[in-house]
């Protein structure tokens, strides 16, 4: 058979894609996903904070889940557990991919359309190359998330954690909870990289110290993680010398950046935008290749699941539009980030696929207070988005009406932070 | 009673143990470590030289040529991967090719087949990448990169098949002269062995030192290295390496054999055990190899980390001065392969046949060879490497061949259960890494490192928190149960 | 008393300030919802927070489950309820909502599962 659309992966931007292809008409759809349950990450992630945007409550990580879950098979759409997509083959019409799996064996699934929602991986400590020993006791907090919450082991007893992206945060009060003693939070920035929410509850509500600007110069055991020498850096974000400090621990936690994981969208030929490290997409998430859609993590790193979920309606709109013949191929629009921007997403708008706005997301390079983030158009200011503090650490909305892009024939979007008008 | 104890089970002891095993003979292979290859095998440059560096009167010289004519047969037997992909040895002004040109007069002494001195336009036509300040290249075609630490556990693995007795986590604290025997004390019990072939690596010395007056001593020195993500495996076909100086053969830009690319060593004096790896050495690595290959994309680095050679810096009695130590030392039935470094590795198939034919063999006047001898590993199924056809019928024959564990280097739970059972089988999740490559990938084990602390612990049949990452009993991955007020109930 | 504080009800996180006036009433400025000055007198009088966490759990895929309390408990007994939810197991099935400790440490609030768990 030939499905009408095929979603690589199961967790939050799969599930939600899926779903969305199915309301929207395409009748054939399947997901892929290749660890043993539906609901990805997010079934490790049971802390709360989840959906306030999308539900309007306040959810735990797997109920976030089983929400779309629970739509998934109410569609009764079918999935593959357990299973490994090893390509993706764009034979023009009908694409091909070859999957593997204990049950079936080697299959070969063959789509119209299919939606990359491979999500992200987490940096480790190879590729920042902290220097020292290599001994046990050094997992990114992705895995002693996994091991505490879903296997219930205990990675170690006294911790300190490296990066504070949000994963190292909750990680920083749920091993604390667990009765383990974290000793720090080591930032190499001179602000964090997690919501100041999870700051305040996984941090200050423990006493657990933050340390901006600091960084790891040396990790110390031959055998198990015996401690680590921490200093402060300075401008360039180079170890200061003299500001040494060593700290016995038994564990070290890295939470030190995510990177979509796109090795199937490489391997199939698909444009990367170097920027976000994933696919560059359109407005409804289509790829360069016809009927390649991606969402989710896997084009560029959410700090809100919320917002995947968001994107990933738009993903599985496009995919069944696509199938239907309904999708416009011509490109109005591509944007770009100016000053203070570090990317966009999307890269591309073609005004026919648009209904009402269309939604911007966008990351800053650094702090900014009080600024504001601009759209331009050639000279011409297009939209304004006020912001009383912008973070690296959040995603940037910036929506921006049909009406109001509808006034220019085509062009360049450009993002920058600018000084408020006075 | 052993007939020969081999103390050290890296590439040496690993792959001398194998070649013993063509005669009748009872041997016992011992390491200190918990797993095979674990020290100076488990992080070097993974280079099978061509042969034109050391001179021709030292074991170095000698070894070389004839180890890597050897290196595609072993390597088809022990089913480890090898590629033999050439190397350059660039130089950037007249200076360095008049160097250039010594390499290749001393590569023809030592029998370097192949070898040639190219130019400018050759050079970049076969590595477009290379600094365009490349003025000329001393090629040599039979260069390689292979595996070295699944070599050494593939010769392992043939040894023991054959016969021979490993014995690891027996780390040697003491031995005895007896008459004709030698008692060989260790943290897990004596072992008596007739004849003790010393490979310790950086530590053969000190192991010397148990039963004989000092005559050579090992400095070990570090060397710092990177590995990048595949992506960047192909910026260079061959091994590159810098016009050598008086400080050692220089920073390398290398293809591993597995597609990724590596950069490395420095060489510093350091104590041993310390395989630490410092900013500044990291830093001085890549300032240097940019020199040759001014592309490499630093942001693709996966890994770093350093690995000792063991450097002998007082002369042997039977060689000269910084050479390999290949002989029957003063006291008799005691054998050194010691200041076994670079070029250890392309060496060792003829260093071992050596060492067996003409140092042990003597010694034993009534022996008799082994017709049962078998130079072959059974074959490793490595999934990625499958026709889909291939694949199809592994998964049905074994649904284990069809559930993914490493989804970086898409290695199968029916490979990693493979090298957990095979002889000289892995214990560790780095036994695992090394032998499987689960965990070599760019996520560096982040996704399956728990799952492979779930198969290990199936497969030997005990809990979680018994398996280690590396080293036993102290290198713990895991520090006990969560809950464990609610565990003891059940 | 003024004290600057971080909204956590939302991820937002706005910069509050909140004044303790003469009559015992606080004054909140900082915030954008009205979501704020609750969260922002409840911290100054009794300040709660949600505790996610797990339970052992038998007969299931895997051998925890993740529960949460129903309503945010006070912040001074968190440790408190660790102790009472370590201590406790349940069996598998179970889903969503169902009550895994009625009533913890006598404070009125229920420690409810998190995800649907089948028997295996």
């Amino acid at each position: 058979m030939i499905y009408d659309v095929v979603v690589l992966g199961g967790g939050p931007a799969g599930l939600a894609a899926a779903v969305e292809a199915k309301k929207d008409g395409a009748n054939d759809v399947l997901i892929v996903e290749r660890d043993r349950e539906l609901g990805g990450i997010l079934n490790q992630c049971i802390h709360n904070g989840f959906g306030l945007h999308t539900f309007n409550e306040e959810l735990t990580g797997p109920e976030y889940a089983e929400r779309y879950i629970k739509q998934a098979l109410e569609l009764g759409i079918p999935y593959y557990l357990n299973t490994m997509v090893l390509d993706l083959i764009d034979n023009g019409e009908i694409k091909t991919i070859h999957v593997i799996n204990e049950e079936n064996g080697y299959m070969t699934i063959e789509t119209k359309a299919v939606v990359l929602t491979m999500g992200c991986r987490e940096r480790t400590s190879g590729a920042i190359g902290i220097p020292g020993y290599r001994p046990a006791g050094v997992f990114t907090a992705g895995t002693a998330q996994r091991f505490i919450n879903m296997e219930g082991y205990m990675p170690g007893k006294e911790v300190v954690i490296l990066g504070s992206g949000d994963i190292g945060l909750i990680m920083a009060r749920r091993m604390t909870l667990e009765g383990a003693n974290v000793k720090a939070v080591c930032e190499l920035m001179p602000y964090s990289n997690g919501l100041v929410r999870n700051i305040v509850q996984c941090l200050d509500d423990y006493d657990i110290p933050l340390k901006l600007s600091h960084t790891i110069t040396f990790i110390h055991g031959k055998d198990r993680l015996e401690g680590v020498t921490v200093a402060q850096v300075d401008d360039r974000l180079k170890p200061i010398p003299g500001t040494d400090e060593y700290i016995p621990c038994d564990t070290l936690l890295l939470s030190v950046g995510l990177i979509p994981e796109n090795e199937i969208t490489r391997n199939a030929g698909i444009e990367m935008d170097r920027r976000t490290n994933g696919p560059v997409v359109g407005e409804l998430r289509q790829t360069s290749v016809p009927g390649v859609f991606a969402c989710g993590n896997v084009v560029h790193v959410h700090d809100l699941v919320d917002f995947v979920s968001e994107e990933s309606v738009l993903a599985g709109k496009g995919a069944s539009m696509y199938i239907k013949g309904q999708l416009d191929s011509e490109n109005t629009f591509t944007t770009t980030n100016g000053d203070g921007i570090g990317y966009v997403v999307p890269q591309q708008v073609a005004m026919k696929n648009v209904d009402e706005t269309v939604t911007f997301y966008m990351r800053v390079r650094q702090v900014f207070k009080d600024k504001v983030v601009n759209a331009y158009i050639g000279d011409q200011l297009i939209a304004t988005k006020k912001e009383k503090k912008l973070l690296p650490a959040e995603m940037v909305n910036f929506k921006i009406a049909k009406d109001e892009l509808a006034k220019y024939p085509s062009g360049e979007i450009r993002f920058v932070v600018e000084d408020a008008k006075k | 009673m052993y007939d020969i104890a081999i103390i050290g089970a890296g590439i040496a002891g690993s792959y001398i143990a194998r070649e013993l095993t063509r005669y009748k003979l009872d041997v016992v292979l011992l390491d200190g470590e918990n797993d095979v290859g674990n020290q100076i095998t488990m992080a070097n440059s993974a280079i099978v030289h061509g042969g034109y560096d050391a001179p021709s009167y030292k074991f170095k010289g000698r070894f070389n040529a004839p180890g890597n004519i050897m290196y595609e047969k072993i390597c088809e037997d022990l089913d480890v991967p090898f590629k033999q992909c050439g190397s350059l040895v660039v130089a950037h002004n007249e200076y360095e090719m008049a160097t250039l040109h010594e390499l290749y007069q001393n590569g023809l002494k030592n029998g370097v087949p192949g070898m040639r001195i190219i130019f400018k336009e050759e050079v970049h036509q076969m590595e477009p990448n290379l600094n365009p300040d490349v003025c000329g290249a001393l090629y040599s075609p039979t260069a390689g990169v292979v595996s070295p630490f699944e070599l050494c556990v593939h010769a392992a693995e043939n040894a023991v098949d054959n016969g021979v007795t490993l014995k690891l986590n027996h780390l040697v604290t003491d031995i005895k002269k007896l008459d004709d025997s030698f008692k060989i004390t260790t943290t897990a019990g004596d072992i008596e062995a007739k004849k003790i072939i010393n490979a310790a690596g950086v530590y053969a010395d000190d192991i010397y030192e148990m039963v004989g007056e000092p005559y050579f001593e090992l400095l070990a020195r570090k060397g710092n290295y990177f590995i990048f993500d595949k992506e960047a495996g192909s910026l260079v076909n061959k091994v590159i390496f810098p016009c050598p100086s008086k400080k050692g053969k220089g920073i390398l830009v290398a293809p591993t054999v597995h597609g990724n690319l590596l950069i490395g060593p420095d060489a510093e004096p350091v104590d041993k055990g310390d395989v630490s790896t410092t900013s500044e050495r990291l830093d001085y690595i890549k300032e240097n190899a940019l020199k040759n290959v001014p592309s490499i994309p630093m942001n693709k680095i996966i890994r770093s980390y350093a690995g000792l050679r063991n450097t002998p810096v007082k002369a042997s009695f039977t060689t000269t001065d910084g050479d390999f130590i290949l002989e029957e030392s003063p006291v008799k039935g005691f054998i050194n392969v010691a200041g076994y470094e670079s070029p250890g590795l392309t060496s060792i198939p003829a260093v071992a046949h050596y060492v067996v034919e003409e140092i042990v063999v003597p010694m034993f006047p009534d022996i008799e060879e082994n017709h049962e001898y078998n130079p072959k590993v059974r074959k490793h199924l490595r999934f990625e490497e499958m026709s889909d056809a291939e694949k199809e019928a592994i998964i049905k024959e074994d649904p284990k061949y069809g559930k993914v564990i490493c989804r970086c280097e898409t290695i199968t739970e029916g490979e990693i259960i493979d090298v957990i059972h095979r002889s000289a089988g892995a214990r560790t999740v780095k036994a695992v890494k090394k032998r499987s490559r689960a965990g070599m990938g760019r996520c560096q084990g982040g996704f399956c490192s728990p799952r492979v602390v779930e198969i290990l612990a199936r497969e030997l049949n005990c809990t979680l928190e018994d398996i280690m990452y590396d080293q036993q009993n102290s290198a713990y991955i895991l520090s006990g149960k969560t809950k464990s007020a609610a565990e003891e109930v059940l | 008393m003024k004290k600057e504080m971080t909204c956590i009800v939302c991820p937002i996180g706005c910069q509050m300030t909140v004044e303790e006036k003469a009559d015992g009433t606080y004054d909140v400025t900082g915030n954008t919802c009205k979501r704020g000055p609750k969260y922002a007198v409840a911290e100054m009088t009794n300040p709660t927070r949600v505790i996610p966490t797990t339970v052992v759990i038998r007969n299931a895929m895997l051998p925890r489950l993740p529960v949460k309390t129903a309503e945010p408990i006070p912040k001074g007994k968190i440790f408190e309820a660790m102790e009472a939810i370590n201590k406790v197991s349940i069996d598998a099935p179970v889903k969503t909502g169902d009550v895994v400790i009625k009533d913890l440490l006598g404070l009125g609030i229920d420690v409810v599962s998190t995800r649907t768990m089948d028997k295996c």
